[in-house]
């Protein structure tokens, strides 16, 4: 089975894509850590830090398209958990509507607010796009490690990036398994059957780690992971760090001076 | 008489849950050997396998190249012993061949120069040479299992003991993981239910049913054996 890889664009060879990847994981955190920050309705601020990303964007040479769809993809999620906030907020109303019993009003300062969180949210979902799709997976794992990130988490996350596909194909499977004597039935019973699938994933899941653990032990495994080529700072990754760091801070700057 | 690699006498098991993985089965290979081990599904095969390296451990000791499975030398019966898993995603879990390939030999202790040293050998002598930055999950079942064996070979083991090595194989990546498979001058214990795999590559083959050895000789004799392979569901009926 072919999936797509959230790493697809990595090959690519840029700038950005050269940069060690822990330049790039601390500059993201910094990146969203400043959109984060700030003050509602400096917009000249949102703007700024978008053209920041965009710049990064057009200098890692990835598919503008692909970025946008990406980023886009997760912004209904976002106005899920947001969408309620222009009905709670309080203040100048800006419309109101009668739905059945409720009298429902949409407050100006509520979609000041949503806007917003919108705005910040897709700001970091394109930093975070164009992380992942400039770092190879192996080499954010090994950044992460050498930043000191416990080696628990770190194996965690690299079996899970390994194993999500295997688990995908053998869930389709099952699915398809049952698909083709599907004969319909009550939807309780439907339930049930979907309930017994989560449960053979889980023991299989759950198998396999078994085995796996024996194939590592098999080659000499004894809870101590090894790494190789640890990684090492360039020039590049200094200067970059300065420009980028500088760049974030100084809307700060301005704000600080006014 | 040569040198016996792996030595087993008597040797029980029962898992956890009762039931009965092995009992009293004794085997010597020889150095040099190409030994298959055959039987039914559920006759103990792989259970058998796992105790030639420690992971599963019975009654009775079993012994690799005269020394004693136990606590204290179990790195060196692991790096003399390369156990290929049947399901080659399960041998290989890092994200890339060369991590995979390397991991035995950098939990052996190798400097970073052996270890790459090794892990291009040992990808030569599969034919995977180039295959280093790529992930296991992008790779076809055959390449995944000659990756597999790779794995093992870093460690250059004294006997190479393979899982159905040809299960879920189409013919041309079947010969071609046993025309490998011949070429490598190691000893070999070989567990499948893969008759024309054994004919191609084993001199003498066992046959295991409800964990007890129950033939033991050469692979002419047993595979020529129909009786014998019909009572323990190796070959067809009438």
């Amino acid at each position: 089975m072919k999936h797509s890889f959230i790493d697809q664009y990595c090959d690519l060879d840029s700038f950005i894509h050269r940069l060690d990847p822990r330049t790039k994981f601390v500059a993201s955190l910094a990146f969203i850590l400043a959109v984060l920050l700030t003050p509602a309705g400096k917009w000249w601020m949102f703007v700024f830090y978008f053209l920041i990303v965009l710049g990064l964007l057009i200098f890692s040479r990835l598919p503008p398209t692909y970025a946008l769809k990406r980023s886009l993809a997760v912004i209904p999620f976002v106005l899920l958990i947001a969408i309620f906030i222009p009905f709670f907020k309080e203040g100048e109303i800006a419309g109101s509507y009668n739905i059945w019993l409720w009298k429902i009003s949409v407050t100006y300062s509520g979609l000041f607010v949503l806007a917003n969180v919108v705005a910040k949210a897709w700001l970091c979902i394109l930093c975070l796009i164009l992380l992942s799709s400039t770092t190879k997976l192996t080499e954010l794992l090994r950044g992460l490690q050498q930043l000191g990130v416990p080696q628990a988490i770190v194996l965690i996350l690299s079996f899970m990036y390994r194993y999500i596909f295997v688990l995908m194909d053998e869930a389709m499977r099952m699915q398809q398994a049952y698909q083709s004597r599907d004969i319909g039935g009550s939807l309780l019973r439907r339930l049930k059957t979907f309930g017994n699938m989560i449960g053979a994933l889980f023991i299989r899941s759950y198998e396999r780690g078994e085995r796996i653990y024996a194939a590592m032990v098999s080659r000499g495994f004894d809870g101590q992971v090894r790494i190789l080529n640890p990684l090492r700072l360039k020039g590049a990754d200094v200067f970059f760090g300065v420009v980028f760091g500088v760049l974030l801070m100084s809307p700060y700057i301005i704000l600080l001076v006014q | 008489m040569k040198d016996k690699v792996i030595d087993i006498k008597n040797l029980s098991f029962v898992y956890p849950d009762g039931t009965r993985g092995l009992r009293e089965v004794s085997l010597t290979v020889y150095a040099g050997e190409s030994v298959a081990i055959i039987g039914p599904n559920g006759a103990g095969k792989s259970t058998l396998l796992l105790h030639l390296n420690g992971v599963l451990r019975g009654n009775s000791t079993v012994e690799i190249c005269g020394m004693p499975v136990s606590d204290g030398n179990l790195k060196e019966i692991r790096r003399k012993v390369g156990l290929v898993f049947q399901d080659p995603d399960d041998q290989l879990f890092s994200l890339t061949v060369f991590d995979d390939v390397g991991f035995g030999p950098l939990n052996m202790g190798c400097s970073e120069a052996e270890v790459k040293e090794r892990v291009s050998r040992a990808l030569e002598w599969v034919g995977m040479t180039g295959y280093e930055k790529r992930s296991p999950h992008h790779l076809s079942i055959g390449e995944k299992k000659r990756i597999a064996i790779a794995t093992v070979l870093a460690l250059d083991p004294e006997v190479l003991v393979l899982d159905e090595p040809t299960s879920n194989l189409d013919p041309r990546s079947k010969w071609s993981l046993v025309a490998l498979l011949t070429s490598l001058p190691v000893t070999k214990v070989i567990a499948t239910h893969d008759l024309e795999l054994v004919r191609a590559l084993c001199q003498r083959v066992v046959v295991l049913d409800r964990g007890e050895v129950v033939a033991d000789g050469p692979a002419e004799t047993i595979l020529n054996d129909l009786p014998l392979l019909r009572a323990h569901g190796l070959a067809p009926e009438g």
